[in-house]
């Protein structure tokens, strides 16, 4: 799963019979600092998330079937929340010398 | 699923048994501002309507297959639907914070 930002909609009337009635997000992934990064996916919602929101997507097809209820169904992205927190140790948390690594 | 322009048709006479009737398209990955990105591909079409010129959406790896109509199919790209409207947000709307991000103290 990561976090993203929900960037806008997709309207499409020719499409395969999985996405019927579904809505369909464009969203943006966000990094650890909450910045868009440009590798966006086209999401499925379930969790009524519209333009603008912070929101959790899963990115893998088994869940994404579960979740819809389809069996075969062609989908990977779902939006299944929307995200008002999070928090994060500190970035220098991460630095390497942190850790001690012996090859 | 990511955007994508279809740019033509691919015809293979000799192929793998499942693939037969299954129509195949060269489509260029797009990204958010549609601008091409990376190499173009080949993608099945799961929607039997998908002509060149036309912007699209599809679905990469197993999935892929999981759009036609057999589903047990070596095929890793699909389209799956034609876009009639897509709608970006303004930069300023991007731009705006809709969850709080904190720090460990």
């Amino acid at each position: 799963m990561y976090i993203g930002k929900v960037i806008g909609t997709v309207v499409a009337t020719i499409k395969i019979p999985h996405l019927d009635g579904r809505t369909l997000l464009m969203v943006d992934q966000l990094d650890l600092d909450g910045a868009q990064t440009g590798n966006y996916d086209i999401a499925v919602d379930v969790a009524q998330a519209g333009v603008g929101d912070t929101v959790l997507v899963i990115d893998e097809g088994n869940g994404a079937r579960q979740i819809l209820g389809l069996n075969p169904g062609a989908v990977r992205a779902v939006i299944v929340g929307i995200v008002d927190d999070v928090t994060l140790m500190s970035g220098g948390a991460l630095a390497p010398e942190l850790y001690s690594v012996s090859v | 699923m990511k955007l994508a322009r279809v740019l033509g048709t691919v015809v293979a006479t000799c192929k793998y048994e499942g693939l037969e009737g299954i129509k195949l398209l060269v489509v260029q990955p797009l990204d958010e501002e549609l601008r091409p990105r990376g190499l173009a591909e080949v993608a099945a079409d799961a929607t039997a309507q998908a002509a060149p010129g036309e912007l699209v959406f599809m679905v990469a790896s197993r999935e892929g297959a999981q759009a036609l109509p057999e589903t047990f199919v070596p095929v890793d790209l699909a389209v799956t639907g034609i876009v009639d409207e897509l709608d970006v947000a303004k930069a300023e709307i991007r731009a705006e914070v809709t969850a709080r991000w904190h720090e460990i103290e």
